[in-house]
């Protein structure tokens, strides 16, 4: 019985309609959001992240309405992000059905929430999302969908966030993030060495082997995509059969 | 139709629940009422969060005499879920120490890294074994996962609860039973197939 590698569909949503970017611009309109949804249901996927990418940039909180609605239907565990600014915003996406919560530019200004949220909720459902990508010789954490520079290390807000009490790091790669060209093993290696909870790798998954090579590359616990289930033929469940024959471990 | 009485208590994920149970046949209420809960056919208790925000929240409502006339005394089938499962303990020590149900005898502690990077909390897919037959997983397979989210474990003092084990980190208790009382670390509202299969098993109960 060992730790099984989560292979995670990620849906971007942006007013009504699930978008997918590149480098974290240029969105495209990818259909709705629930008729995802119910293909991941019946496909039996290990995780769903979904992400409401315009609520911090329109200054809104999430549409719990929605999510409520989207949890109805989806017999997965559900990760959601997007505006979460305060304990509140956390206990109603929870209360609607939200199983963990993504907190992302709101830690740059308000780092406090993590152990709020952590203390009242528990480790186990925040998520600390950082956006990073490389500026000059180093790695520089981005706020609001990548757009705003925080002047923060990546690895340095990955340890602060798990002092405070964060239960999982996702780690983005800004610049690879829809480029479908693989993962961003040396940042996802970087902050997964400096942590001990667990770290999904995100931005850049283009194909399997993608997978195979940055979970060879780091310790990351799960893969996260998006790109390849929505514009190829690639599936969760033939990801998780091609990292069960390199040697991973997963639910088949 | 089996009639579920799913505890409201304040914390979170009931209506992943709710809906579950309606998936698998069942017809939900969730409630924090007394006298919804006193002619309650059966229970769930669900439960996010952290252990002494949970109990204070059960005895704000009142809810731990009538749960337990219910439950221990009346014999209604329950399931604890998750933290609803580490509640029935004699004690928890997550963020302070604290009194539980005391319903299972045990206590609630931290997971502690095990073997080469086992990482707290334990979030994922993870195998159920059996060390013997219960009507719980009645129908599903050894070994199969279910969903897991979690950094505190139960350490029941009596093996002979145990129904199902789950290794990891120092950890190994995933289900237990004693009589009508149920629990299961696990989240089989969200595990899916064989999650609703082990709830139409709670059902039939």
């Amino acid at each position: 019985m060992s730790r099984k590698i989560r292979v995670l569909p990620t849906l971007l949503y942006k007013d009504t309609e699930l978008v997918k970017g590149k480098g974290f611009d240029s969105w495209r309109n990818i259909g709705s959001a629930m008729q995802s949804i119910k293909v991941f249901n019946l496909r039996e996927v290990d995780e769903l992240i979904f992400v409401d990418i315009t609520a911090t940039a329109q200054g809104r909180r999430p549409d719990f309405a929605l999510i409520d609605d989207l949890a109805d239907d989806c017999f997965m565990p559900l990760t959601v992000g997007g505006g979460v600014t305060s304990v509140d915003d956390v206990r109603q996406l929870l209360q609607v059905g939200a199983d963990k919560v993504v907190l992302n530019s709101i830690i740059y200004t308000n780092p406090e929430l993590i152990s709020q949220v952590s203390d009242r909720f528990g480790a186990q459902c925040v998520v600390v999302s950082i956006d990073a990508k490389k500026v000059d010789d180093h790695y520089e954490c981005f706020s609001h969908s990548g757009k705003t520079p925080t002047g923060k290390d990546p690895v340095d807000t990955a340890k602060d966030a798990e002092v405070r009490g964060a239960g999982e790091i996702l780690i983005t790669s800004i610049e690879r993030d829809g480029f479908m060209e693989g993962y961003d093993i040396e940042l996802t290696k970087l902050v997964s060495q400096a942590v001990s909870i667990p770290v999904i790798a995100s931005g850049g998954a283009g194909s399997y082997q993608d997978m195979v090579d940055v979970l060879k590359g780091s310790k990351a616990s799960a893969v996260a995509a998006a790109s390849i289930y929505q514009f190829t033929q690639q599936t969760p469940l033939e990801a998780k059969k091609y990292l069960d024959a390199a040697g991973f471990p997963v639910r088949l | 139709m089996t009639a579920v009485t799913i505890i409201d208590y304040g914390m979170c994920n009931l209506d992943s629940v709710a809906r579950a149970v309606e998936e698998c046949g069942g017809n939900p209420t969730v409630t924090d009422k007394h006298s919804v809960i006193e002619s309650a056919d059966s229970i769930i208790l669900p439960g996010v969060g952290a252990f002494p925000d949970a109990m204070k929240n059960i005895q704000e409502r009142g809810l731990e005499d009538v749960l337990r006339k219910r439950v221990v005394d009346d014999g209604v089938p329950f399931l604890g879920i998750c933290l609803g499962m580490q509640l029935l303990a004699s004690k928890g020590y997550e963020v302070s120490e604290c009194k539980g149900l005391g319903w299972i005898e045990g206590e609630i502690v931290k997971l502690e890294p095990k073997g080469e990077d086992t990482r707290i909390p334990h979030i994922g897919w993870d195998e159920v074994h059996y060390p013997k037959p219960s009507k719980l997983f009645e129908g599903i397979p050894e070994g199969k996962d279910f969903y897991f989210v979690h950094s505190f474990h139960f350490v029941p003092k009596n093996e002979e609860a145990i129904i199902g084990y789950t290794k990891y980190a120092d950890g190994g208790v995933s289900a237990l039973q004693k009589g009508n009382i149920h629990a299961v670390q696990f989240h089989p509202e969200k595990s899916q197939k064989v999650g609703f299969a082990l709830l139409r098993n709670f059902l039939s109960l």
